[in-house]
């Protein structure tokens, strides 16, 4: 018998596959298809203040082993999120949630953090200071060590839960950006947001997406959010959550030998819905394909 | 929704850059005319979504245009070779709501889901005209076979080498006592016919989708109802539902 289990911060987690924010909804899709209870954590749909719809279409564009997407947390607004989706979501998963919580202001990510305190079913808190589909909006407080620790400790004065700060790879020093946030009191990291880029098409000579520009993610995106988890590992002394272009078990166990704690799955379930199930599934052969007898031991391994 | 894999059984070309794919498989999934499949291909990362064009116990057809990496590859597989689709994606035509004399409008591609659709509602004893448009005579096809399972059928092409010189909606001009239409075709013949007509009826839409099964919110759209997903509300929107 191998272990799966991992530890965030005083959160236990079955395993470290966590369905990433934006690419999983609130569940339900999912829950018709698998027992979502299968997973780790699910972090759901980055929650704004207000309603959003987000950008025009279109919003979605084919890359080398990869997507871009400019959705621009299209949400329902913190007050369906807390009324409808939370409960719908909680009646399908047992396991803890983790709240994504977007923002275009220091005060916006300092009330909907305050009211996602108050949710039962909410175990941790991940503000994305990173989307770079918000003109004006999260990406502006990620790209700075000032903007990224203002966001945090207010969030933190906040909150009594663990704070992760969700970082984008999109900055000159993502190291300098991530010590920011834990000198500020985040709990953890989440990282690596997606990377920004573009694609234009050869007919209309003009970019595919609507906003021009949109975040690439995917499988292709794997060394480069590995290199970061790595680069962070060293230089900080908190959990970290890594992501970007996670597809297989195998890529797991890579992200934990970086220095990953836990894991998210993004644009692989938009391939394939049961991507995430497959990836809890496939764990315990790829550990003993590699002599892992308790995944956590492994964490930051490649150090 | 099936994830599975499903035996090509025929891909032929049968007009300018459209071929025909058999696909042989599961086909308990699709239930409904309208609804599509999202066909995963080698080398590239996102599915590509094609409306069934017709349904049998074991197979359903797809017809596609090659406009792009995708459907280039697929127009190069042969019968034997095997294709992973998702199948049962979107709602599809809601068929209770019609009438005794229908019209199933089709433009380009926008034709083949008409195919099943006309079928069905044949089945249901309406009367069925399948208005179908297309630039030039060259490139008409299914017409045969929508007059082979009863449907009268208008042509519309915009040269006038074929039907009515024109677009579809000049060819339902010519055709009297319609009291629903269904449609699918590219957004600038929808909102001609939804400008150009009276009655009520349902728009299929596409749009660039991520996922296909509404998780990732890259097709969404407004509508007088709210925020629909094309892949999972849609991609038929009632004409009521509808905003430009």
């Amino acid at each position: 018998m191998v272990n799966t289990k991992v530890n965030l911060c005083g959160v236990e987690l079955k395993n470290p596959v966590i369905p990433a924010s934006g690419t999983f909804g609130f569940g339900y899709e999912f829950a018709e298809l698998y027992d979502i209870n299968v997973l780790g954590s699910i972090s759901f749909k980055g929650t704004t203040e207000e309603e959003r719809f987000g950008n025009p279409t279109p919003r979605i564009a084919e890359c080398p082993a990869g997507m871009l997407n400019s959705v621009g947390l299209q949400n329902p607004g913190i007050d369906k999120v807390i009324a409808e989706e939370l409960p719908k979501l909680r009646r399908r998963f047992s396991g803890p949630i983790v709240a994504n919580v977007g923002g275009f202001s220091v005060g916006e990510f300092e009330r909907s953090a305050a009211r996602m305190d108050a949710e039962e079913q909410v175990e941790i808190l991940e503000i994305n200071i990173s989307c770079p589909n918000l003109h004006g909006g999260g990406q502006n407080f990620g790209t700075s060590v000032e903007g990224a620790a203002e966001v945090t400790r207010a969030v933190k004065a906040v909150t009594k839960k663990p704070v992760f700060i969700k970082l984008t790879p999109n900055v000159t020093d993502i190291v300098s950006i991530a010590k920011a946030c834990e000198d500020a009191g985040a709990d953890g990291i989440s990282m690596i947001n997606t990377l920004f880029g573009m694609r234009i098409d050869l007919r209309r000579r003009k970019p595919i997406l609507a906003q021009k520009m949109g975040g690439y993610s995917g499988p292709s995106i794997f060394p480069v959010a590995l290199r970061m988890v790595y680069q962070v590992y060293d230089a900080v002394n908190i959990p970290i959550i890594g992501i970007g272009g996670i597809s297989t078990a195998e890529d797991v166990i890579e992200m934990m030998l970086a220095g990953a704690t836990a894991t998210q799955v993004g644009a692989a379930n938009c391939v394939d819905p049961w991507a995430s199930q497959k990836i809890v599934e496939g764990l315990p052969a790829a550990m003993e394909k590699y002599g892992i007898k308790d995944l956590s031991e492994i964490i930051g391994g490649a150090h | 929704m099936l994830d599975a894999v499903y035996l090509i059984r025929e891909n032929v070309n049968i007009a300018p850059f459209v071929y025909r794919m058999v696909l042989e498989g599961d086909t308990s999934h699709i239930t409904r005319p309208g609804q599509f499949v999202n066909i995963k291909l080698d080398g590239l990362y996102l599915r590509r979504p094609i409306s069934v064009c017709d349904l049998a116990d074991d197979s359903f057809t797809i017809i596609y245009k090659v406009v792009g990496k995708g459907t280039e590859q697929m127009s190069t597989m042969t019968a034997g070779e095997s294709l992973l689709v998702l199948t049962g994606l979107g709602n599809g035509y809601d068929l209770t709501k019609t009438a005794d004399h229908v019209a199933v409008i089709g433009g380009g591609v926008g034709v083949p889901p008409m195919f099943l659709l006309a079928k069905e509602l044949l089945k249901m004893g309406k009367q069925v005209t399948a208005v179908l448009g297309f630039n030039t005579a060259a490139e008409v096809f299914l017409a045969d076979e929508f007059a082979a399972i009863g449907a009268d059928v208008k042509i519309a092409t915009m040269d006038g080498s074929a039907g009515v010189k024109g677009t579809v909606v000049d060819a339902l001009r010519t055709v009297d006592g319609i009291g629903y239409t269904y449609a699918c075709g590219p957004e600038p013949m929808l909102k001609a016919l939804y400008d150009n007509t009276d009655v009520s009826g349902q728009y299929s839409f596409e749009k660039r989708m991520g996922c296909g099964f509404g998780a990732c919110m890259g097709c969404s759209c407004k509508t007088k109802y709210g925020n629909f997903r094309i892949c999972k509300e849609g991609p038929i929107l009632e004409k009521e539902a509808i905003i430009w």
